[in-house]
């Protein structure tokens, strides 16, 4: 069995290098197309929005929570947009809001 | 041309990148305990589920693999359910590809691809124009150990930390999306109609299609959504990539 667990995790861990190796060796120039050129820089925003809504409101527990470090990050976001800010700041939130919600 | 002539600006790209892999490290670190607690019940001993941490940094391929192992199903549906899972990866490299200066050695190529999860991809993204191999380094550095070690202690004793901290914690993720995304809708309208309309679709698929795995709805929205765009809208091409930030 134990070996066996390393063998499956090598097997994962391949197939998942592979796919993120694969387009950043392949793809070395700079893609011209307009299209796929334009596609590939709206690629991060629309990955990162969908990742980010709904999944967010159930990540606390607690939906209510989960409102107030969303709509913090947000505020704090628009605001200022550093990293770390915005992070710590809906961390914040959801600390502080759950001492009275939950 | 050659590419990174500076050890200076390689360095301080070092350091700016361990500073942006602090709020990631954060979040990784919430996270992981949960993925270490699921390897544990599943059978996996704290130090597989943290190998495995090691070698995948992958929160949902790694929630799937686990799956498998504690199945027994098999080395070739490990390796299905990986690529499946994990496909979203293929669409955030070859964006990713891009966003590298062209001439860039091989060898950066290699070592930047393992370090290609969501979170570091989303800062690497944020760069304006060129990113520098160093910065998703110092990111690597700073935020993959604490999922490592976030996963191997989740897995030896359960989650340590206090639940209002943890539930807190998880929303550094988001909030570092939230981050990297709005300040550009912010200067262009058409970034933030594009984020509205994905949050609104990721959302109407949650509830309308609720068979649809999370996975599969990222890689279909993104490719309907950013193709839709790029059609809409093209960027110019002498873009914002023209000159190392």
């Amino acid at each position: 069995m134990k070996a066996e667990v390393y063998l499956y995790i090598l097997a994962g861990a391949l197939v998942i290098y592979l796919i993120r190796l694969l387009p950043l060796t392949l793809i070395r120039r700079e893609i011209r197309n307009p299209f796929i050129r334009s596609f590939l820089y709206y690629v991060p925003y629309v990955t990162l929005a969908v990742m980010t809504f709904p999944a967010i409101l159930s990540a606390t527990g607690n939906t209510v929570t989960a409102w107030a470090g969303f709509i913090t990050g947000l505020v704090i976001a628009y605001m200022d947009g550093n990293l770390f800010k915005v992070s710590l700041g809906a961390c914040a939130a959801v600390f502080l809001s759950g001492l009275f919600f939950s | 041309m050659k590419p990174y002539r500076s050890t200076k600006e390689n360095r301080s790209r070092f350091f700016q990148g361990m500073r942006a892999g602090i709020p990631i490290g954060m979040g990784y670190f919430a996270v992981s305990f949960t993925l270490g607690i699921t390897a544990r019940n599943a059978g996996l001993s704290p130090w597989q589920a943290m190998v495995m941490s090691m070698a995948m940094h992958a929160s949902a391929g790694q929630f799937a693999a686990i799956h498998v192992i504690a199945a027994s199903s098999g080395f070739l549906e490990m390796a299905v359910t990986s690529f499946i899972v994990n496909l979203r990866y293929l669409l955030l490299s070859s964006s990713l590809s891009q966003k590298i200066r062209p001439g860039t050695r091989l060898s950066h190529r290699f070592f930047m691809a393992f370090f290609v999860t969501d979170e570091i991809f989303g800062i690497s993204a944020a760069c304006p124009g060129y990113v520098n191999p160093f910065y998703v380094y110092g990111a690597a550095l700073v935020a993959a150990p604490s999922w490592e070690i976030g996963t191997l202690l989740g897995a030896s004793v359960g989650n340590i930390l206090p639940l209002a901290i943890a539930n807190a914690m998880n929303l550094a993720l988001y909030g570092m999306f939230l981050a990297i995304i709005i300040p550009p809708a912010k200067k262009d309208k058409f970034i933030a109609g594009i984020v509205v309309l994905s949050m609104f679709a990721s959302f109407l698929c949650s509830v309308l299609l609720v068979s649809l795995s999370e996975g599969f709805r990222i890689i279909l929205l993104t490719i309907l959504i950013a193709g839709i765009a790029a059609w809409l809208h093209p960027v110019q091409e002498q873009g914002e990539s023209s000159h190392e930030s």
